[in-house]
């Protein structure tokens, strides 16, 4: 943030009136990215007095009220209060594999994927979610070369990485408020991140509930913990 | 980054209150034309390749970004969860902007681009604990003769 740069005082700084998470901008916007690179790297061409604190003019393509667009899903899901569902790792495991072909495309189109931070499937991520959930925060690690909170940790991270690639598989000017509100208030995979979050904050495991703490809901997502 | 009016109370008043200890000198120095600039990207968003040890929470280390990355070989598992992602899950550049680099390296806009990039886990720690390890990669951009450093965060 501009406060905080302030304080620091580096010696050269261009500020961005853009969201945290995309300094450049917004994805898919290769005239607007290297603006702001050029506007960066012109920095290195003045002569001071420093600090040179520097602000890029304008706001990233999408931003602002003029482009909503009235996203939804490719993929509609039944209402978290619905009644007569499935269990819900059976719920996760159906909105998984309804998602799969759109997480494939954006895969193929993008040439990559964000998956992998758990080093297993997707769907063995949602049961071990699921299992340590049930089982108030310790379960079996089924990673050999990660701890338990780690392998926690990269499993709750590939669930959200799953799904928002999915979710973006469309060419569309979705936002991240957007986005984030889906998978938390909308999908029984963000159900299960917010049930983990009190279990696991009571887990024997020390990096089990380090990640529960502060690696799991995001800040702006922690008022639906106090619902029902 | 970021316009304060845009996060809640909450995450404004968390960000305000990190510690953000001034710079004790003001070093500043002036260097060739940037078409003359080797130039090295260091970013604090926790970017590694696939096959590299994930970070940690709390973590000091470093990973190398080697300049000729494909950037489909990158994962990002900063320690945060308090950005957006999904801008990063849709395109590397608008975190890290290699592509949009070699495409100013190939008009000639700047010398070379570094043979090493370096990511760091920014978050869960004060600036002055990456004192060590930032030293560490400044010597050895340095030694890659890199003579503009575009520190990103995230």
């Amino acid at each position: 943030m501009r406060e905080n740069t302030e304080r620091l005082r580096p010696p050269r700084f261009l500020w961005v009136p853009f969201e945290l998470g995309r300094p450049f901008g917004a994805p898919d916007e290769r005239e607007f990215q290297a603006r702001v690179l050029r506007a960066a790297l012109a920095l290195l061409e003045r002569q001071g007095p420093p600090p040179i604190l520097d602000d890029f003019p304008d706001n990233a393509p999408g931003d602002g009220p003029a482009d909503m667009t009235g996203w939804s899903c490719p993929i509609s899901f039944p209402a978290p209060e619905a009644t007569d569902q499935p269990a819900l790792p059976a719920r996760i495991l159906d909105e998984i594999s309804s998602l799969t072909p759109w997480q494939a495309l954006a895969r193929e189109r993008r040439g990559r994927t964000g998956l992998g931070a758990a080093k297993m499937g997707i769907e063995d991520s949602a049961r071990f979610l699921h299992a340590l959930w049930a089982a108030g925060g310790s379960t079996d690690n089924p990673s050999p070369t990660l701890s338990l909170g780690q392998t926690f940790r990269g499993a709750s991270e590939d669930m959200k990485t799953f799904y928002m690639e999915a979710a973006t598989a469309r060419p569309s000017r979705v936002s991240s408020r957007e986005l984030a509100d889906w998978f938390w208030g909308e999908t029984a995979a963000g159900e299960l991140l917010l049930a983990l979050h009190p279990a696991c904050l009571e887990s024997v495991d020390a990096g089990v509930r380090r990640v529960a703490l502060g690696q799991l809901v995001p800040r702006a997502q922690l008022h639906r913990l106090n619902k029902g | 980054m970021v316009n304060l009016g845009d996060l809640s109370r909450a995450s404004a008043r968390h960000l305000l209150d990190k510690d953000c200890p001034p710079f004790e000198t003001a070093p500043f120095v002036a260097g060739p034309p940037l078409r003359q600039r080797r130039v090295a990207i260091v970013t604090t968003a926790g970017l590694h390749r696939r096959d590299d040890n994930n970070f940690n929470l709390s973590d000091l280390s470093y990973r190398v970004i080697p300049g000729d990355v494909r950037l489909s070989d990158l994962v990002m598992t900063q320690a945060s969860v308090n950005f957006d992602r999904s801008g990063f899950q849709q395109d590397v550049n608008v975190v890290f902007p290699l592509d949009r680099l070699r495409e100013m390296d190939g008009a000639g806009e700047i010398g070379r681009i570094a043979n090493f990039h370096y990511a760091f886990n920014g978050a869960g720690q004060l600036p002055t604990a990456f004192e060590a390890t930032g030293r560490e990669v400044g010597r050895m951009l340095k030694e890659d003769g890199v003579n503009a450093a575009l520190l990103v965060p995230v």
